[in-house]
């Protein structure tokens, strides 16, 4: 195969440039910033003059989910993209979309909140992504890219885990990936599935009887609470197995840390170069990344946390993620440092940060 | 070799622009990039940066607290990053307009006026090529020639009459520089 170009761009126009070059059947969204370049650069490579892909923008967040409910429920695989509150609209439609089983990639580029906000970045959807987020007892499978390559390579990968166990997948990115520019190299163009192909993956898709004996029907009702507590038990089921098996996360010099830092996304990035400075001091920090944010890494940050003194989480919040790491590290100090609004901490606020919850360092 | 730079000025002088034009040198010239703007309003007016770093290996972050050279084009930048370079760092600055003069003694401090040159090429959209030619010339991150691919690669076809006045531009500014 001839070897793929290297490429500059942003992470959100490498979400579009992934999602064409996967084969992906239809995006649905609604222009906020930021991350409005995945609909900006979708619309200049118009995709629907080429392998066919459906591009729409829709009237609403809410119609762009509603109208990703639809696809998914016909077997097609299909997307949208947002931005804090328009991920907000979203939920319902989310819920749903678990509810049902059905397969589908939502990208949210974080902004500051809460409210309208600021347009810069954050990561206080963490909650609201791994913990459901709209109503029931669902769970997303959360991806959280540091890289633009991260970008474009977790399009791939959700539509896969998401078509693998029939459950969402979410990009949960913030505005620092979506916005920033850096080398990447995108995949191969896949042609998109054929109507036989779709019907051969996906047998319970509502996309004509055919030669079926029945009609698939799509539905999240089940008026019978025995059924519907039947359906929430092989909901419990998928995410048991999706914990057992998809768990991804990265570690930097974490194999003779004294201290550990977890953080996710860009900001892990930034604790690196923290990371790095520090251990020119002689101060011996590691780090682990989680890659999956549900599944949460908590066997790995349990495992690491036997060895170091203390850990310190750092996020674009008030402290989100820390609590699913005091979980995983029960006996271990847990500390958060974290900016809110959309701020984003330098790696010297991290290193300072580091030596305030650990005196013996300063 | 790793450079890590800061273009600040107001939205319109083309401070994002001269990062990209930069970093996609870099990519001409096999180097690891990352470019990360203040984006948003900023592009309307406002004050506006972008943190440029070229390496030859793989760069953890994109956001910096400290920088080896920062290029400031008005007097909100000079004086919000003047004290963000790194001793023994460079510091490249536009003087119109400028009535508080940088003070650091411990970096090379190097006015370029680069309006006045513009005014001299006929263009003033040569404005931020100027700069980028006295920023080359102080800080040989790239060659001139990765530039211009970088310029032939990412242009549209139809402003490539526009590659030799660019040239010029960045020429002119690095005589400025001695």
């Amino acid at each position: 195969m001839e070897a793929e170009e290297v490429r500059l761009m942003k992470g959100n126009e490498a979400i579009a440039h992934a999602a064409i070059r996967y084969g992906v059947d239809g995006y649905f969204g609604y222009p906020i910033t930021p991350q409005s370049e995945v609909l900006e650069t979708l619309a200049e490579l118009k995709p629907w003059e080429t392998t066919g892909m459906v591009v729409l923008q829709a009237e609403s967040e809410v119609a762009a989910i509603n109208m990703v409910y639809g696809g998914a429920a016909t077997g097609k695989a299909v997307m949208t993209s947002s931005s804090s509150p328009g991920v907000s609209l979203k939920q319902e439609g989310i819920s749903y979309i678990a509810a049902s089983e059905l397969p589908a990639l939502i990208v949210n580029v974080m902004r500051g909140g809460p409210g309208l906000g600021t347009i810069q970045p954050s990561q206080a959807d963490y909650f609201q992504a791994v913990k459901g987020g709209g109503h029931g007892d669902y769970h997303l499978i959360v991806l959280a890219p540091a890289t633009v390559q991260e970008m474009t390579d977790f399009v791939a990968l959700g539509f896969d885990l998401a078509f693998k166990y029939r459950n969402p997948a979410m990009i949960l990115a913030d505005g620092v990936v979506g916005q920033m520019m850096e080398k990447v190299v995108l995949p191969p163009q896949r042609p998109r599935r054929t109507e036989e192909e779709l019907r051969a993956q996906c047998p319970w898709a509502a996309c004509g009887k055919g030669d079926r004996k029945n009609r698939n029907v799509i539905t999240s009702l089940e008026l019978d609470s025995a059924r519907m507590e039947e359906n929430n038990h092989r909901f419990q089921a998928t995410y048991k197995l999706i914990e057992q098996n998809e768990v991804r996360y990265q570690t930097y010099y974490a194999d003779d840390a004294d201290y550990l830092i977890v953080a996710f996304g860009s900001v892990a990035r930034i604790c690196l170069k923290a990371i790095e400075e520090a251990r020119e001091a002689g101060i011996k920090v590691g780090m682990l990344r989680p890659i999956t944010l549900w599944p949460f890494p908590k066997t790995q940050i349990a495992e690491l946390a036997k060895s170091v003194r203390g850990i310190l989480t750092v996020e674009l919040n008030a402290g989100q993620m820390v609590e699913d790491v005091r979980l995983a590290a029960p006996t271990t100090p847990v500390y958060h440092f974290g900016r809110m609004g959309g701020i984003v901490p330098n790696p010297g606020e991290v290193l300072q940060a580091l030596k305030e919850h650990f005196p013996e360092l300063a | 070799m790793k450079e890590e730079i800061v273009i600040a000025g107001f939205g319109g002088q083309g401070v994002l622009s001269m990062g990209k034009i930069l970093a996609y040198a870099g990519l001409m010239d096999g180097k690891e990039v990352t470019w990360m703007p203040s984006y948003g309003p900023e592009q309307r007016g406002g004050t506006a940066n972008v943190t440029v770093i070229v390496s030859d290996n793989a760069i953890s972050s994109p956001v910096l607290d400290t920088f080896d050279t920062a290029v400031v084009l008005n007097q909100q930048s000079l004086d919000k990053f003047e004290s963000k370079v790194k001793p023994g760092g460079t510091l490249i600055y536009d003087p119109s307009g400028i009535h508080r003069l940088p003070s650091r003694t411990d970096i090379r401090v190097i006015p370029v006026d680069a309006i006045t040159a513009s005014i001299e090429l006929k263009n003033s959209k040569t404005y931020n090529m100027v700069l980028l030619g006295a920023l080359l010339k102080c800080r040989p991150i790239v060659g001139i020639d990765a530039v211009i691919r970088g310029l032939r690669k990412t242009l549209p076809e139809r402003h490539h009459h526009l590659i030799p006045l660019n040239e010029e531009a960045l020429r002119k500014g690095m005589s400025l520089v001695d």
